[in-house]
């Protein structure tokens, strides 16, 4: 053996365990794929206005519904406005309101049921029979509803959502949490005269939170579903900001002349799903805890 | 480490102010169970009572089931539901830990009293650095900054007998054998510095040459710095490496207590003699072992006299009416038996 092979053979039995286990991140195939798909759409989606040169909301009824043609890829809608345009800043939207949207919930949701797992009693009652009355409905009719309720538009959007999917992630930290507390370490750490804050962050949370992340993975990729569902009953994103569910609404009148403008967006919602997809199955597999020894 | 004892003991506010002569812990009448509606309650512990006085090291040995663990437990405050102690007092240094407030109680726990648990698998946080583990304590007790606690939890590893500890602190536990795993627990334990140090089967879960080390090692860290023990295992060898004192429970009650080597060279209740007679002696390896006959009582029936009653060899009429009460026997020895005028026999 040379001696820059041993100087790296002593390097690697020093490095710690847990950088071991992250230097086999990208031999996770599943990963990766995620990782380059919803990559490769947030950079679309960042890079939209260097993409193309036209503007996705400006009409131009003199160049409606044309074919595609080497001036537009994808064609024109029935205002004359570039498909390939609308779809770039579709990205943005759709993108956008599904990372936001998830936020909300996973924060209410995690806290509540954390707490509601850690201190047991008559708050875990309280938040567990309101997370069971959410529950018993199906997920698009309380969506649809409370968006009717709130009104169109963004806003309307992530409230409607952070309402109706807090509910998961409360009852997946509530679950992590009953196994949790009950583990020697935080008992240990009770013992050493810690506060109920401290443990609960410092001793539990980074235990626990992976499965919430995990789960908010493929939450995001319900959120957008229900955005696009949302753009295309009508309810969603008001016109005329570019977005795929209203573009799949608007393109579905000419599906027997100009099939693609219906098609194009409803491939986008599926290479987006299937890459966010892929991205919390590998997120899964490299965090599970299971995995992690 | 004399510096690091020094800087602990001068950064510990005094909580408890403990007398000599005073024992530092006191357990009175203590009866642990589960309480039931209208005075049905089931007592698994029954009107325990020892006391440890500073820098004693008592050794609580017993069979499972025998309410060793729960007695150490409820000292701890540690009871899982739905057992509770009915009633008794658990004095530290004067004061009932029982009826303290619990943020008092909090501000006992690390320095004052602290755990070594027997799973040294779980009872680490598997995703915090060791050396992190151990210097929590002390931030948050002794007001140390980030790094001097740091630097207190590298010397701690170092006295505990852990090599090259520096880099070791930066690990997580499952890069640890388990043998390591234990000497960080009771670093964790000691950090702080602690006078009484609550031990619940520390070594068991550990292979024996490496137990034996650890014993030695907690052995050593009590007796320099004058820490009190409360030590519970099932293993009587155990006890006879750590303890000064021993106590023996069955079926909830102490038998027999005293001196370690003083019950061991003669045993005054039959269980005690019982135990030693069934534990192999590598002294004397010709020696036949007597196994006990029968198995302990169920908690829920057990018998109305001595719970041992069914199992004696000494058995007479009067056994089975009452519970024999624990009586001194000899100058600091206690038997729960009302024949241990004829065990007079010397072991060994």
């Amino acid at each position: 053996m040379t001696t820059a092979a041993v100087a790296t053979a002593t390097r690697a039995m020093r490095r710690p365990a847990r950088s071991r286990s992250l230097k086999a991140w990208y031999r996770n195939g599943t990963l990766v794929a995620g990782l380059v798909i919803v990559g490769l759409l947030v950079l679309v989606a960042v890079l939209a206005p260097l993409l193309t040169p036209y503007d996705p909301i400006k009409q131009d009824l003199q160049n409606s519904l044309l074919s595609p043609s080497a001036d537009h890829w994808l064609g024109t809608d029935k205002y004359g406005r570039d498909v390939l345009t609308r779809l770039l800043y579709g990205a943005r939207v759709d993108l956008r309101v599904g990372f936001l949207a998830v936020l909300i919930p996973f924060v209410i949701g995690s806290v509540l049921g954390a707490l509601a797992g850690y201190f047991g009693g008559w708050f875990d009652t309280i938040v567990m029979r309101v997370v069971d009355v959410f529950f018993a409905f199906p997920f698009y009719v309380l969506v649809i509803v409370l968006v009717f309720v709130f009104g169109n538009g963004e806003k309307s959007i992530y409230l409607a959502i952070a309402a109706v999917s807090w509910v998961a992630y409360a009852k997946i930290m509530r679950g992590e949490l009953l196994v949790a507390k009950k583990q020697d370490y935080v008992v240990a750490a009770r013992l050493g005269g810690m506060s109920h804050g401290r443990i609960l962050v410092k001793h539990i949370a980074p235990n626990v939170l992976s499965q919430a992340l995990i789960y908010a993975m493929s939450d995001i990729v319900m959120d957008i579903m229900a955005i696009v569902t949302l753009g295309y009953l009508g309810l969603g994103i008001a016109p005329p900001t570019p977005e795929w569910g209203s573009m799949i609404l608007d393109g579905q009148e000419f599906i027997t002349t100009q099939w693609l403008q219906a098609t194009i967006p409803g491939l986008a919602v599926v290479v987006t799903s299937l890459g966010l997809s892929l991205l919390g199955d590998g997120l899964s597999d490299l965090l599970s805890p299971e995995r992690r020894k | 480490m004399p510096g690091a004892t020094a800087q602990t003991a001068a950064r510990r506010a005094s909580h408890v102010p403990v007398q000599p002569g005073v024992p530092l812990l006191s357990v009175q009448d203590l009866t642990i169970g589960i309480r039931g509606s209208a005075g049905r309650s089931v007592a698994i512990v029954e009107g325990v009572s020892f006391d440890v006085a500073p820098g004693q090291r008592m050794g609580i040995v017993g069979e499972s089931g025998s309410g060793k663990s729960l007695t150490l437990r409820a000292i701890a405050g540690l009871l899982p539901k739905p057992v509770e102690v009915l009633s008794g007092r658990v004095e530290y240094g004067g004061a009932d830990l029982l009826t303290m407030p619990a943020k008092k109680r909090r501000t006992l726990m690390g320095p004052e009293i602290a755990m070594i648990f027997q799973e040294p698998m779980t009872a680490l946080n598997p995703v915090v650095r060791v050396g992190d583990q151990i210097a929590e304590g002390p931030r948050r007790h002794l007001g140390m900054s980030a790094k001097e606690a740091g630097e207190l939890a590298v010397s701690m590893m170092a006295r505990t007998g852990i090599p090259d500890p520096r880099r070791r602190a930066r690990a997580y536990p499952h890069e640890l054998s388990g043998g390591l795993r234990q000497r960080i627990m009771i670093a964790m334990a000691v950090s702080c510095g602690p006078r009484l140090l609550l031990c619940d089967e520390p070594t068991t879960a550990l292979d024996v040459t490496v137990q034996l080390q650890v014993l030695r090692l907690l052995e050593r860290l009590c007796s320099d710095t004058g820490t009190s023990l409360v030590f519970v295992t099932h293993d009587l060898a155990v006890i006879n490496q750590t303890c000064s004192e021993l106590a023996v429970m069955y079926a909830g009650h102490i038998v027999e207590s005293g001196r370690v080597a003083e019950v061991f060279r003669q045993p005054r209740h039959p269980y005690t003699r019982g135990l030693l007679e069934s534990a192999p002696d590598f002294d004397r390896p010709d020696r036949e072992l007597i196994p006990i006959p029968g198995f302990p009582p169920n908690v829920a029936d057990r018998p109305a006299g001595c719970p041992f009653a069914p199992r004696c060899g000494y058995v007479r009429d009067h056994c089975t009416e009452a519970m024999p009460p624990l009586a001194e026997v000899a100058p600091g020895r206690l038997s729960a038996c009302y024949e241990s005028d004829r065990l007079t026999e010397v072991l060994a």
